[in-house]
């Protein structure tokens, strides 16, 4: 057993634990804080080995693969779980000054944890049956999360987020079956050298598109992704700024392992389907986003538009296109965790959400007003942010492969993006406040708890932006085991295979 | 024995979605634990139905000897069993609250966190 591959599911589900005895005392934010450290300190541990050395596997129970339960890190691997540590810490800090202390009491901080360890196993296991436990766990922590003393809306949005994702999940569990069947395996390496032999291909096309249903309602692609504008603008804007950050990207996640490795039998026909959904989903979401008028409504729509880009480069299937996919990930977490955090103050600061309300910002509050523009000129593609550089690679790949349509879809939506992020700023930053309140960030409780992540996350997407080189070069050595999955087969099955 | 499953599961699902159609939540949720009986019994098929003997291995050895049944489908749907039913008992608690906090279980008539447009 490797401790690095371990070590950042046990530290979260540990931390979990001691939060959880520890909920009536205001030490169990500081238990997450410090679990959220260690965390990203083993993610760090694990970047460095898995940079090293490509891929790595550990066996659980010490059963060969593929009879045991594999845990796999490769370079993809490796990366979500390093971001997932970032954005865990800086949203656990957040959480000082956010949570209230009857959520706290409920069991905030240990469910926050539970649903580390989900998203983090999730990227760490090799193992499909193993991908659909950590997704429960992921679900079940996010349920608690969303309606965690919860009024009329959470119950609201909760009631159709969990109604939705419950199906995806059945429909993943059925294609499971049926892959099972076919292959008679369910280790991820095992299956991209089992499906090859698979008689009927045409079946094997069927089962691919179930898992494409599945986790498109987990990524919110297009016309699967109602659950989310209904749900994530209701829980706490730490709740929201994790969800937002890291839940749908593990559905993109599954997408890309799955339809790179196992299901790339038949491009044609289900990279041609990605492509239509991925076209789709970008517009859908973005005109969605201009007919809000409530903060985080507008940014939940710009996590479906944003997740188009990502699933486009996944669909185009070229080095270039994914490498891209790759960098959007990445880039789209930070950007999109920090800019509903920024909500949230905006939130505490004014008095509300809905934009057309509330104002006053960058007259009393500039710093804020700074920090707000570095996340959303970067969502919207801005260069020198890590944004730009996001969107210059995929429409640079769908100009390469000549598809001129798509390209120009790609960059209409961004221009829209930014018609998004000018109405608030225009509303919520530089219009007086209609009931004449200058909110100062003085008056904020917990200022340094809440504005140090903001800031954290910010100074990120500006190193991404100004310094894209050492990404790019890592983008593109996770693009080639992508591609060849020899090493990654290799590894985990021993050489003998 | 499969052709049989096969039709049963046909049907489990036909109902199910018949039932999720519904806008009664309830009814909705009663559809969700068919629809994941359905999905458990694919595996159980997908696993192939063998009249094999059960999968123990002998005192001193490493592997059963003979012919065995599968044993993975089996704990993969007692997996899935499980983890449905905890969701399930979650999903069922959501709706009573929401039938309290709401006052209905109709989902049209949901639309605190979605206000229609007041025009």
């Amino acid at each position: 057993m490797s401790w690095y591959l371990t070590l950042p599911l046990v530290i979260p589900f540990v931390a979990a634990i001691i939060a959880y005895l520890l909920r009536s005392s205001p030490l169990g934010a500081w238990v997450s804080i410090i679990g959220s450290g260690l965390g990203l300190i083993a993610s760090i541990a694990l970047m460095a080995v898995v940079l090293d050395a490509g891929v790595v596997a550990g066996q659980m129970g010490n059963w060969p693969a593929p009879f045991g339960i594999t845990l796999v890190a490769d370079l993809l691997s490796a990366v979500m779980v390093l971001i997932t540590a970032i954005t865990g810490f800086a949203v656990a800090i957040y959480a000082l000054g956010d949570i209230t202390e009857r959520q706290a009491k409920l069991g905030y901080h240990a469910l926050f944890q539970i649903l580390l360890a989900g998203v983090t196993g999730a990227f760490l296991t090799g193992d499909l049956f193993n991908l659909y436990v950590w997704f429960e766990v992921m679900l079940i922590a996010s349920f608690g999360l969303l309606i965690l003393n919860g009024g009329k809306e959470q119950i609201d949005g909760g009631v159709k987020y969990v109604a939705l994702n419950l199906i995806s999940t059945i429909l993943f569990l059925t294609g499971i079956g049926l892959l099972y069947g076919m292959t008679g395996t369910l280790n991820f390496a095992d299956l991209a050298v089992k499906v090859n032999e698979v008689e009927n291909q045409g079946l094997l096309t069927v089962v691919a598109m179930m898992f494409m249903v599945a986790f498109g309602v987990k990524a919110a692609v297009f016309p699967l992704f109602f659950w989310l504008p209904a749900a994530y603008h209701t829980p706490s804007f730490s709740v929201s700024a994790v969800f937002a950050g890291l839940l749908t990207k593990v559905g993109v996640y599954a997408l890309i392992r799955m339809f790179t490795m196992v299901f790339d039998h038949d491009i044609g026909f289900t990279h041609t389907v990605l492509l239509w959904v991925a076209c789709l989903t970008m517009v859908v979401g973005v005109l969605g986003a201009a007919a809000q008028s409530d903060f985080r409504k507008i940014l939940s729509f710009h996590i479906i538009s944003q997740i188009g880009y990502m699933v486009l480069g996944l669909a185009l299937m070229t080095p270039l296109a994914l490498m891209g996919a790759v960098f959007y990930l990445v880039h789209h977490i930070i950007v999109k965790a920090n800019l509903f955090l920024i909500a949230g103050i905006a939130k505490r600061l004014t008095g509300g959400t809905d934009v057309y309300k509330i104002g006053g910002l960058y007259k009393s509050a500039p710093f804020l007003a700074v920090l707000f523009l570095i996340p959303a000129f970067s969502l919207a593609g801005f260069p020198p942010l890590s944004g730009f550089w996001a969107k210059y690679i995929i429409v640079k790949a769908t100009l390469d492969v000549e598809m001129w349509f798509v390209a120009f879809i790609a960059l209409a939506v961004g221009l829209m993006t930014i018609y998004s992020m000018t109405k608030i700023w225009a509303e919520a930053f530089w219009k007086p406040h209609p009931d004449g309140i200058e909110p100062e960030l003085k008056t904020l409780p917990h200022k340094t708890a809440q504005i140090l992540p903001v800031a954290g996350l910010a100074v990120l997407t500006i190193i991404i932006g100004l310094n894209p080189e050492p990404f790019v070069l890592f983008a593109e050595r996770t693009t080639e085991q992508l591609l060849d999955p020899t090493a990654y087969i290799t590894t985990v099955l021993g050489e003998a295979s | 024995m499969e052709q049989v499953l096969s039709v049963l599961i046909g049907i489990l699902v036909a109902s199910a979605v018949y039932l999720m159609l519904a806008r009664n939540l309830l009814r909705f949720l009663f559809g969700l634990i068919l629809l994941s009986n359905a999905a458990n019994l694919t595996i159980f098929v997908a696993g192939r139905l063998t009249p094999g003997a059960p999968p123990l291995v002998p005192d001193g050895l490493d592997a059963p000897v003979g012919a065995v049944a599968n044993a993975l489908p089996q704990a993969l749907v007692l997996t899935a069993i499980v983890i449905g039913f905890g969701l399930f008992a979650f999903a069922l608690i959501l709706a009573f609250r929401a039938y309290q906090s709401l006052g209905t279980l109709n989902t049209d008539e949901m639309r605190v966190a979605e206000p229609e447009e007041i025009k």
